[in-house]
């Protein structure tokens, strides 16, 4: 396996630091952004090719063993996750090619930070580097979010301003956590922690036990699940359209950092007993429906784009709270096409917008968007994927998650709130289609120039690669659930992550290490 | 020392929890600014404030204090400085453009500038 896990992490680095030195040279950026994502995507596949073979691969910093340096770990799960990464990147990147970057000086190497810290967050096997990786990404998203010139748009700094805020008290939160876990446990490494946890000392049980519930906390604040759920859609609705497609897989975060820490961290160890049931499945369905609500209020299709984002994050982290193999493999197989399917309406809200001159994307009667005959079939694909219709593959993740879970009488619940907002989103994305495509009146004015880009080649080429996922993975249906199950049942075995972080030979090093007060 | 250290760092959080939850990006920013102050503190405090913990298990090396949480620590500082930095640039775009240096959707009516 060589050095091939660094790379995801590397090569984005690398790279945004060369774009540094080609400051102001857009063309140059460019190709080196593009160089970049192929080079990520390469990796990205030959690190999924490697892990589904079976066997987890574990990457030393410095060659320092597990517990005392930093450890990458490749397994099934982090995987796809860095491929669904790069898979995401691309379009995201090809979009802003569209005009986007050029509104600033370092939107290049901000999205590539950006890359950098999502690949680094889903490899790291390390708690406090995990928090080093969250903030990379999060210093990058504050800054795509505000990429521009946001004098005209009031609304957008006052949402950033917000995000920002929120997520600051969230990484404090996350210190506050490790503190406690270090001062307890005297380790950060994710393997060594699931070690130490059942043999935690009855005088520190509820410190770790505070600890734990404030690292559910920051990553439910990432995943967007009620109550810390209403920051995402102002801020989501009001990104540009390149980091908006990028920040879908920002909750996707929250939610993959809260099933490794709760299958592979808590593992059965009595201090974490009861930390998640029954509170989280109940949240996850409340975010449901107020997502579906914001849905059927929202009054353009990115706010709608928005809800469906909140509302994949609720759907995923139901999944989460059971802690079931089959539960958590109908998340892995759901996850990838929500991710994709959400992203792509972005892109297509934004290609509306520029095509409705005075309109945007606001679902009110007017002038037809020129070049509708083919935004249509787009948007059409999209929303059949997203609102989970046969035959796309969201039908098939849905009906994986509905026949997964709901046990112990949650089923009615279960089966009731997913299948209600499903005809719900159905009912909103058909309403919001009327107003944007078939009602369309002449036009009395001549049409207003095209002002930005999104006609050339790229911004297409990555909405068509968004909406042809749909399809694709409708024909790979067969390898991706096979895949998920797989990367579930490895990840409910929790000891082949510990023994593969820390092999059998050096499990005394620990032991001898320290004398904890 | 130690009940010195968790009163400052208690304070510190209730101070910087009261004056984040202020409607202005001012005292937010102060606010986080005491928040993360508190947070570092915890974190040092993690590694046990005596010189008899260290990290390895080594002949001779009793009288040293877990280097570890010094390390986080910086990191910790570095990375908070960054983002305060950030946050202040943001707050004052935000006044800029928005006229009112007010979190949240409602703008300060005129005339009621000098209030909270």
């Amino acid at each position: 396996m060589g050095d091939w896990p660094i790379l995801p992490v590397l090569v984005p680095f690398v790279s945004a630091c060369l774009m540094l030195i080609a400051h102001g040279r857009l063309p140059a950026q460019r190709l080196m952004a593009l160089v970049s994502a192929a080079l990520g995507l390469v990796a990205a596949v030959q690190l999924l090719v490697a892990a589904d073979a079976g066997t987890i691969a574990v990457y030393r910093l410095g060659d320092w063993p597990a517990p005392f340096g930093i450890v990458l770990v490749v397994d099934r799960l982090a995987a796809m996750m860095v491929l669904l990464t790069a898979l995401l990147g691309l379009p995201a990147l090809l979009m802003a090619m569209g005009g986007a970057d050029a509104g600033g000086k370092h939107f290049h190497p901000l999205f590539q930070l950006q890359l950098a810290g999502l690949a680094g967050a889903f490899l790291t096997g390390d708690l406090f580097n995990l928090f080093v990786f969250f903030e990379i990404l999060l210093l990058a998203s504050y800054a795509l979010l505000m990429h521009g010139k946001v004098g005209s748009e009031p609304g957008r700094v006052r949402a950033g301003l917000i995000y920002v805020v929120l997520n600051l008290v969230g990484s404090s939160l996350f210190l506050i956590a490790l503190a406690l876990v270090y001062g307890t446990l005297g380790t950060l490494n994710l393997a060594d922690f699931a070690r130490l946890l059942p043999l935690v000392a009855e005088d520190d049980r509820a410190l770790v036990r505070t600890a734990l519930a404030l690292l559910a906390a920051v990553f439910l604040l990432k995943a967007a699940v009620l109550p810390m759920a209403l920051w995402l859609p102002p801020v989501y609705a009001r990104a540009p359209a390149a980091a908006a497609a990028l920040f879908v897989i920002l909750t996707k975060v929250g939610v993959i950092m809260l099933l490794r820490l709760s299958v592979t961290g808590f593992g059965d160890a009595e201090v974490a007993a009861g930390l998640l049931m029954p509170w989280l499945p109940l949240l996850a369905l409340a975010t449901i429906i107020i997502a579906t609500m914001g849905a059927l209020a929202a009054s353009r299709l990115v706010e709608i784009v928005a809800q469906l984002v909140l509302l994949s994050a609720g759907t995923m982290v139901f999944a989460l709270g059971f802690s079931s193999v089959r539960g958590t493999a109908a998340l892995l197989y759901y996850l990838p096409q929500s991710t994709l399917v959400c992203a792509g309406l972005f892109l297509l809200a934004a290609h509306l917008e520029a095509r409705r001159p005075g309109l945007g994307d606001r679902l009110v009667r007017g002038a037809s968007a020129r070049g509708r005959g083919w935004l249509a079939p787009a948007y059409l694909v999209l929303a059949v994927g997203v609102s989970g219709l046969p035959p796309l593959s969201g039908f098939l993740g849905k009906l994986m998650l509905l026949q997964a879970l709901g046990q112990d009488g949650w089923r009615l619940a279960w089966w009731g709130v997913l299948l209600g907002s499903g005809l719900a989103v159905t009912l909103v994305l058909a309403r919001a289609a009327g107003p944007l495509f078939w009602q369309a009146k002449e036009m009395v004015a001549g049409p207003a120039p095209l002002a930005d880009g999104l006609s050339r080649p790229a911004p297409l080429l990555a909405l068509w690669l968004l909406v042809a996922a749909g399809p694709l993975l409708v024909l790979l249906a067969q390898p991706a659930s096979d895949y998920a199950r797989a990367a579930a049942e490895q990840l409910h075995t929790p000891q082949t992550y510990r023994d593969a972080v820390m092999p059998a030979g050096s499990s005394e090093a620990p032991a001898m290490r320290e004398r904890r007060p | 020392m130690a009940i010195i250290l968790a009163l400052g760092i208690g304070l510190m959080m209730a101070g910087g929890v009261w004056l984040a939850l202020r409607p202005r990006s001012f005292s937010v920013v102060l606010g986080l600014t005491l928040m993360s102050y508190a947070v570092n503190l915890l974190i040092l405090m993690s590694g046990r404030i005596d010189r008899r913990v260290p990290p390895l298990a080594l002949p001779g090396a009793e009288d040293l204090a877990d280097p570890l949480p010094q390390a986080l620590v910086l990191t910790a500082i570095v990375i908070g400085f960054g983002m305060t930095a950030f946050l202040i640039a943001l707050a004052l775009k935000a006044l800029a453009v928005n006229r009112s240096d007010r979190l949240g959707e409602g703008a300060v009516p005129p005339g009621d500038e000098g209030k909270d």
